[in-house]
């Protein structure tokens, strides 16, 4: 009796040690280029920083993490605040919001219109918000500067309806990171919301108007609470790159509206501040996370609650 | 009551739905048009020509980035697939075990890691390791792409994997196949369209990379989307708009064909 019930755990055994050597590859890979250096990243932000970017080589230090928000004054070394990153960081979390609510308020409408049509056109309308999913975010960037450009198609339009007389400047403005966001990040929203919609009972909408409700009263009372758990995902997927936006930036804000992004890449570049800029890209990731974490727990209770 | 009411549709929607389109086709559309301009602005129209695809072509610049572009999107999007696949057996079909939860989120997180998070800490790494070994290749893009483009290759070969008929393979096994031919001629088979899907998913992934492409590469390694980041900074010429183009295409293609290729296995 006993060997056979070894013979069974030396079987499982067997099993198990397969099932990692065939998720070994997978796994190296991702730590060695991906989580690893995370860690060595972490351990940079306690870095004394090099004169010439870099680091001073286990010299402990948390002037990376003291000067996230505050700085020390090159004259008479009082500590004051950071007011250039503050704003940075404001202005970085003020965008991703403004975007998340743009997006909703655009995406919203645009997957329930998908999610009635007849089924085989269904298709067709999701296919045409994929094909911008997949696209180059480079070239949509490009795309969008081209359109809001003081000679692009926006303002040619605008005049040539003679509502402003001479082009707005668009560009270089928080206005242009904007609605490079917004341009970007639509699918993100429309995809997942759209996955919630198509399995809306239309029954229940039926049964609300039945009851006497009205149009506004059927959305808000029975559609919005029956698609939330899109809402949410579709809000958690626009924010989180929206709040690590380094390409739209970089190309239409200019060198002045930067946002968390920039000011890390500037920290190893010309700021040669490289704790800073690991200090601040730990920060921005524990943000993320904590977004990720709500969303978990929103999932986890909506699914709860049906099965 | 002789008026139709409809209860699905709700007021308004239609028409922020074709905005919503309208916005997200018109400023590719304006891109893809001007491409084709004869004139040297990016902005005013000068008549029908393919000039600029022929500067884009001929420049010596795109030529060696676009190669580069998918020598580096070759290799990550092959390796990526077979490793996304040796750990998609591992992890599907079975019941949970002690370490599957580890797994999952080992594979999951260059999903979840900002990209510029990611790109400066393998910075700080790969410009440690360049001075160590005085190696640098493309071999530090390949793996950085290999590692993001594993997640995007492991879903739908683990949707494929869930979706399939185990009873197939316990067949295979009932007739003395060794677990090996068992894989080779029946459970690789069944998985080609999820691995098909899953390598085209990580060809584009890697293809369309900038940021972390723009802080790993040494000097004189631009990729085409890196080559037209430093471009867009410049003076911008429809030269810029043809090879957008160019790329449009491809992505689209490769979508195109990634759609019918999930659509035929349902």
């Amino acid at each position: 009796m006993a060997s056979a019930a070894d013979a069974a755990r030396r079987a499982e055994n067997e099993k198990t040690r397969s099932r990692w050597l065939l998720s070994a590859p997978a796994l190296v890979i991702i730590f060695v280029a991906a989580i690893g250096p995370l860690f060595v990243m972490l351990a940079y932000s306690f870095m004394a920083k090099g004169d010439y970017g870099d680091v001073k080589y286990g010299q402990f230090s948390l002037d990376g993490w003291f000067s996230v928000f505050l700085q020390r004054d090159i004259f008479d070394d009082t500590i004051g605040i950071a007011e250039a990153h503050l704003s940075i960081i404001w202005r970085s979390v003020r965008l991703s919001v403004i975007t998340t609510a743009v997006t909703l308020l655009l995406g919203f409408p645009t997957a329930y219109f998908i999610a009635t049509r007849p089924r085989h056109t269904r298709e067709i309308w999701v296919f045409l918000v994929t094909i911008p999913f997949w696209t180059n975010l480079l070239i949509r960037t490009f795309a969008m500067q081209q359109v809001i450009r003081n000679e692009g198609i926006l303002n040619t339009l605008l005049m040539w309806l003679h509502v402003i007389d001479e082009p707005l400047q668009i560009m270089y403005s928080d206005w242009a990171i904007l609605f490079g966001m917004v341009y970007v990040y639509l699918p993100l929203m429309v995809l997942p919301l759209y996955a919630s919609m198509e399995k809306l009972d239309f029954r229940l909408i039926e049964a609300g108007y039945d009851l006497y409700a009205g149009r506004l009263a059927v959305l808000r009372r029975i559609i919005i609470p029956l698609v939330k758990p899109g809402v949410v995902a579709g809000s958690i997927l626009v924010f989180i790159p929206s709040l690590g936006a380094y390409v739209i930036p970089r190309v239409l804000g200019g060198g002045k509206n930067m946002m968390i992004g920039n000011l890390i890449e500037l920290q190893f570049g010309a700021g040669r501040n490289w704790p800073l800029g690991a200090a601040l890209s730990i920060a921005l990731m524990a943000a993320v996370m904590v977004a990720l974490l709500f969303y978990v727990r929103n999932a986890a209770r909506s699914g709860a609650q049906h099965g | 009551m002789a008026r139709h009411f409809d209860i699905r549709s709700q007021p308004g929607f239609p028409l922020i739905a074709l905005f919503t389109f309208a916005m997200l086709y018109l400023p590719i559309v304006t891109l893809v048009v001007y491409a084709f301009n004869a004139s040297d602005s990016v902005s005013q129209w000068g008549g029908f020509s393919l000039r600029w695809f022929a500067d884009a072509w001929d420049n010596s610049a795109v030529q060696d980035a676009a190669l580069r572009s998918i020598i580096i999107a070759l290799c990550a999007a092959t390796i990526a697939t077979i490793a996304a696949t040796m750990a998609a057996i591992a992890t599907t079909r079975t019941a949970p075990y002690r370490g599957l939860g580890v797994k999952y989120a080992f594979i999951n997180t260059p999903l979840m890691v900002p990209e510029i998070v990611t790109a400066v800490a393998l910075l700080i790494v790969f410009s440690r390791i360049k001075v160590w070994t005085g190696y640098s290749g493309l071999g530090y893009l390949i793996i950085a792409h290999t590692a993001f483009c594993i997640p995007f290759a492991y879903l739908p070969i683990r949707a494929r994997l869930e979706s399939m008929d185990s009873t197939l393979e316990r067949a295979a096994a009932d007739l003395y196949a060794t677990p090996w031919m068992a894989f080779r001629r029946v459970t690789l088979p069944l998985l080609r369209p999820g691995i098909i899907a899953g390598f085209m998913l990580a060809f584009v992934i890697s293809l369309d990379d900038v940021v972390i492409t723009e802080f790993v590469k040494s000097g004189g390694q631009d990729t085409l989307p890196t080559y037209m980041l430093g471009q867009i900074r410049r003076a911008v010429t429809p030269e810029i708009n043809a090879i957008a183009t160019a790329f449009l295409a491809l992505s689209v293609i490769l979508v195109t064909a990634f759609f019918f290729i999930n659509r035929r296995k349902t």
